[in-house]
């Protein structure tokens, strides 16, 4: 890749608008088919650019350091502004795009030195350290390009694409410097990788293993200075700081794991870059850098939506099943204890037969949600219809009456599986249950509530340690005996 | 410099302007939110561009509309992004104002046909424009941009004072505000729609990086001078005022020293604070660099004056009499530190009346006695105290009881003496002096 840039030649202006005339579409088959040489200048430039800022970013994000990059990208006007005014003194070219970037590297490591000295010295907080920096600094920059304006014979005129960016500005030699510097910053990061991920999540343990966690941050931040200083000519120094921020925010929605984060931040910041550019060179009047920062922000938005780990779909889709998960084991307990409570004694079987009225009081859901939740349970084989039981007592009666007629005579029974379910479930709730009565005291009357919610999260390892230290007799899959009243509780005196 | 009507006129919009900022400015930074003014500031830009896209032209009052609800979106959408994507809340920031501001930047260049506005305008402001529109007011000719900032300032002023408490519970304690009935995040919101509504205001006249600037560093260098709330925000504001003076001065006098031509004046208000900070930082009382070097400096004096006054003590005791003394060469080799500090610290002991000069050196005089047996007498009460009731080995408690010796004061002492029964020896059997 970097042979190709610095094989591409003179330093020529491109992607210059000019050539209106051609319509849109022959601009965009040129664009797609890499014709022009300086539009592949400029994708590859931009390219590279988002690749090596998504890869810094990362760490940076990780680091929760993620607006370091926009302080330091502000500071770095003053440093343009004076390296111009210097060079332009000296009698050289003003606008050797070397030489402005040196001077933004210079300005923006004094004002990083600034904002490390106010944390440490004054009680002055974080954000605060980086917000004077920044305001201050740049003001500088305004106030020296304002003095640059009135200078004679100083052209200032390309000083202000800085702010905003103007890839269409980018040279050839522009284009190499990019990716020799966005090569270079990968490559750093590949090498210290391991390094930069303990000081991202254990600083106290990367310092007790002796690693120089101060001069590792300082490697990163040069590394910000370096992505934050190139990317000034593609984006521009108010919206650099997305490049750093906004692909590595939006990977962090598709993966846990580091590694892949900083390959699909890469990967995001490049196709950022690329589209971006490509988008701006097509069509005429739009910003590169905005575009290319509006592409970021779209796919950080579809990430937010859509990612696969942490996305929001995902996770709603994920909580709803919870919900209906917990539903359904609510039910398989309703129907439990209802067999129970009517077969005292004997263990329960799955030749019981449970009404839709005893369902109906066990819990506070509405005729439709039980009758949805019945409908799951029979997909799930867990549950069956059954026939009226023969004797039935008074009371049982005077319930179903009561009811809506339509249900009142249905009546179910668990199957093997449902019944083995439903003995799982209850076994979780009377454990959890004995478990808050011994060893955290709380009053028996007390346990149902809670243990209600834990019944469903319990895995096997915790169920298997609960057994043991409770000392429940009968291992395998007995249900011990509840340890409070079971049933509907007493209705309250009117 | 000539200073004209016209400068009065542009002191006293970045002045309105600054000091409208730095009222904010303080909640900001006590809220460690103090980006949050840097991205309102920027993302106000697809606000303005949406305002004028709608109405067509560059009215004041549809311009803070479109301000204010982009100021309250960027917060909201922060929050948002900070807690359904639990992205971290500065990098949810980050993502939220560089889109808006892009989205702003797209929207100006492809309206540039119907939106009479330049990004540039909006960053720098044009300040030296300002007195050049004025509107008719009470006999007066006053610049629109002054009677604007003026407004606003009115706004944040009785916003600032009437809800001082509210803001102040809220910005320390966002949990205890919520519990007594004060809404933190409803008072969040408030703060930022007049953060953004103040960066709109000012934008026309000295531009976004005075915002920036004027919303962060007064408010940080008040915090270096003063530890209360309300002197704070008044001393805030009075750095925002001698910014705005000083940098309009600056503006037109430095760059007259290097042989150029005056320059943007928003730049130079910035700068002017920020050389406010820097001066604070180093020279502020209690929490400035030299004022904290001081103090170091001279809690080491005292601690070794104390030292010097122990050694002769113990040099006495050694010796079985009064009048022994020690050359200063011979201190310095004692208490291993250098001649000339020890000679620096023997100096105002003698200026105390503690020590004089003796024979060969210099040794005690009543009062240095006194004092030295005070110390003494604590230090040995300590070695005490650690051996009896933290059960370290005797011949471990020297170093605790040589720093505690220094911060002892007399109801310690009492207290001390107390606890450990009043003994006559310490635990390595010399005699404790008997409390004067």
């Amino acid at each position: 890749m970097l042979l190709v840039v610095v094989g591409l030649g003179t330093a020529a202006p491109v992607l210059t608008h000019a050539d209106a005339s051609a319509g849109f579409w022959a601009r965009a088959v040129r664009m797609i088919s890499l014709r022009d040489h300086n539009t592949r200048v400029v994708l590859i430039g931009t390219s590279l650019l988002g690749m090596s800022a998504g890869v810094v970013g990362t760490f940076m994000l990780l680091r929760k350091r993620a607006l370091v990059g926009d302080a330091l990208s502000h500071a770095t006007l003053p440093g343009i502004a004076l390296a111009f005014m210097v060079m332009t003194h000296l009698g050289m070219d003003g606008k050797s795009l070397v030489g402005l970037l040196a001077g933004g590297v210079i300005t923006s490591v004094a004002g990083l030195a600034c904002v490390l000295l106010i944390r440490r010295t004054t009680r002055v907080k974080d954000d605060a350290a980086l917000g004077i920096v920044l305001g201050v600094f740049f003001g500088l920059g305004v106030a020296l390009l304002g003095v640059i304006q009135s200078m004679r014979g100083g052209n200032a005129a390309g000083l202000e694409s800085f702010i905003y960016g103007k890839t269409a500005s980018m040279l050839t030699s522009d284009a190499v410097l990019i990716a020799v510097a966005a090569v270079g910053v990968v490559l750093v990061c590949a090498l210290l990788f391991k390094e930069f991920a303990l000081i991202c999540f254990d600083v106290p343990y990367a310092g007790s293993q002796g690693w120089p966690v101060l001069w590792l941050d300082v490697v990163l931040m040069g590394l910000v200075v370096i992505v934050t200083v190139i990317g000034l000519q593609a984006v521009g120094l108010i919206l650099v700081i997305a490049l750093l921020v906004t692909p590595p925010a939006a990977a962090r929605f598709w993966t846990d794991r580091l590694d892949v984060t900083v390959i699909v931040a890469a990967v995001i910041g490049a196709a950022s870059g690329l589209v971006g550019a490509g988008l701006s060179a097509m069509v005429p009047r739009l910003p590169a850098g905005a575009i290319i920062v509006s592409v970021a922000t779209a796919v950080f938005i579809a990430s937010l939506v859509f990612g696969t780990t942490r996305g929001v779909l995902v996770r709603v889709i994920q909580h709803l099943g919870l919900t209906q998960r917990i539903a359904e084991q609510h039910l398989l307990r309703a129907m439990y204890e209802s067999a129970e409570a009517s077969q005292r004694g004997s263990a329960v079987s799955n030749d019981r037969a449970v009404g839709w009225s005893s369902l109906i009081d066990a819990r506070s859901w509405s005729q439709r949600e039980l009758r949805r939740l019945i409908g799951r349970a029979r997909r799930h084989g867990w549950i069956v219809e059954a026939p009226a039981p023969s004797q039935r007592t008074s009371t049982d009666v005077a319930a179903q009456s009561a009811n809506d007629p339509g249900t009142s005579d249905r009546w179910f029974r668990l199957t093997e599986t449902g019944l083995a379910e439903a003995s799982r479930v209850i076994r979780n709730h009377r454990l959890w249950e004995m478990y808050l009565i011994t060893h955290a005291d709380v009053a028996p009357s007390h346990v149902d509530r809670d243990a209600d919610q834990v019944e469903h999260v319990l895995g096997p390892e915790m169920v298997r340690s609960l057994i043991e230290l409770l000392e429940v007799q009968g291992r395998g899959a007995s249900v011990p005996p509840s340890p409070h009243v079971v049933g509907v509780p007493p209705a309250l005196p009117r | 410099m000539h200073w004209q009507t016209l400068d009065t006129w542009i002191v006293v919009a970045g002045a309105l302007s600054a000091v409208s900022c730095a009222l904010l400015g303080n909640f900001l930074v006590l809220r460690r939110a103090s980006m949050m003014g840097d991205a309102i500031s920027h993302a106000v830009l697809p606000g303005l561009a949406l305002a004028f896209l709608i109405t067509d032209s560059r009215d004041s009052i549809a311009m803070f509309v479109g301000a204010g609800v982009v100021g309250v979106l960027t917060a909201v959408m922060t929050q948002w992004v900070h807690r359904v994507g639990r992205v971290d809340p500065s990098a949810s920031m980050g993502v939220v104002f560089t889109g808006l501001f892009a989205l702003g930047l797209i929207l100006i260049v492809r309206g540039a046909d119907h939106v009479d506005l330049d990004p540039g305008c909006v960053l720098y402001g044009a300040i030296e424009l300002t007195p050049l529109d004025t509107v008719f007011l009470g006999g007066w000719d006053v610049p629109r941009a002054v009677v604007i900032l003026a407004v606003v300032f009115v706004i944040n002023a009785l916003f600032v004072a009437v809800f001082f408490k509210e803001l102040r519970i809220s910005s320390f304690d966002p949990q205890l505000s919520t519990t007594v009935g004060i809404n933190a995040t409803v008072m969040h919101h408030a703060l930022m729609v007049l953060v953004a509504i103040t960066a709109v205001a000012s934008f026309e006249s000295v531009g976004s990086i005075l915002v920036i600037a004027m919303l962060i560093v007064p408010a940080a260098s008040a915090q270096l001078l003063t530890d209360r709330l309300g002197s704070m925000v008044l001393v805030s504001a009075a750095i925002a005022v001698a910014s705005a003076v000083l940098g309009h001065a600056g503006a037109m006098t430095v760059p007259g020293w290097f042989g150029f031509e005056d320059t943007s004046t928003a730049g130079m208000i910035a700068v002017a604070a920020g050389v406010m900070f820097a001066v604070t930082w180093v020279a502020a009382p209690r929490q400035g660099l030299v004022g904290k070097l001081l103090h170091r400096v001279m809690v080491r004096l005292r601690v070794l004056q104390e030292d010097i006054l122990g050694v002769l003590y113990r040099l006495e005791e050694y010796r079985g009499g009064e009048g022994a003394g020690l050359s200063i060469a011979k201190l310095g080799e004692v208490l291993a530190l250098r001649p000339a500090f020890a000679s620096v610290a023997i100096r105002g002991l003698v200026k105390r009346g503690e020590v004089t000069r003796t024979g060969h050196g210099y040794g005690l005089t009543r009062g240095g006695r006194e004092a030295a047996a005070r110390l003494v007498r604590a230090h040995r009460l300590w070695e005490s105290y650690l051996v009896k009731f933290l059960n370290l080995p005797p011949d471990h408690v020297h170093g605790p009881a040589e720093r505690l010796e220094h911060v002892t004061d007399a109801a310690m002492h009492e207290a001390l003496a107390d606890r450990t029964d009043r003994p006559e020896h310490d635990p390595q059997g010399r005699a404790i002096p008997p409390s004067p």
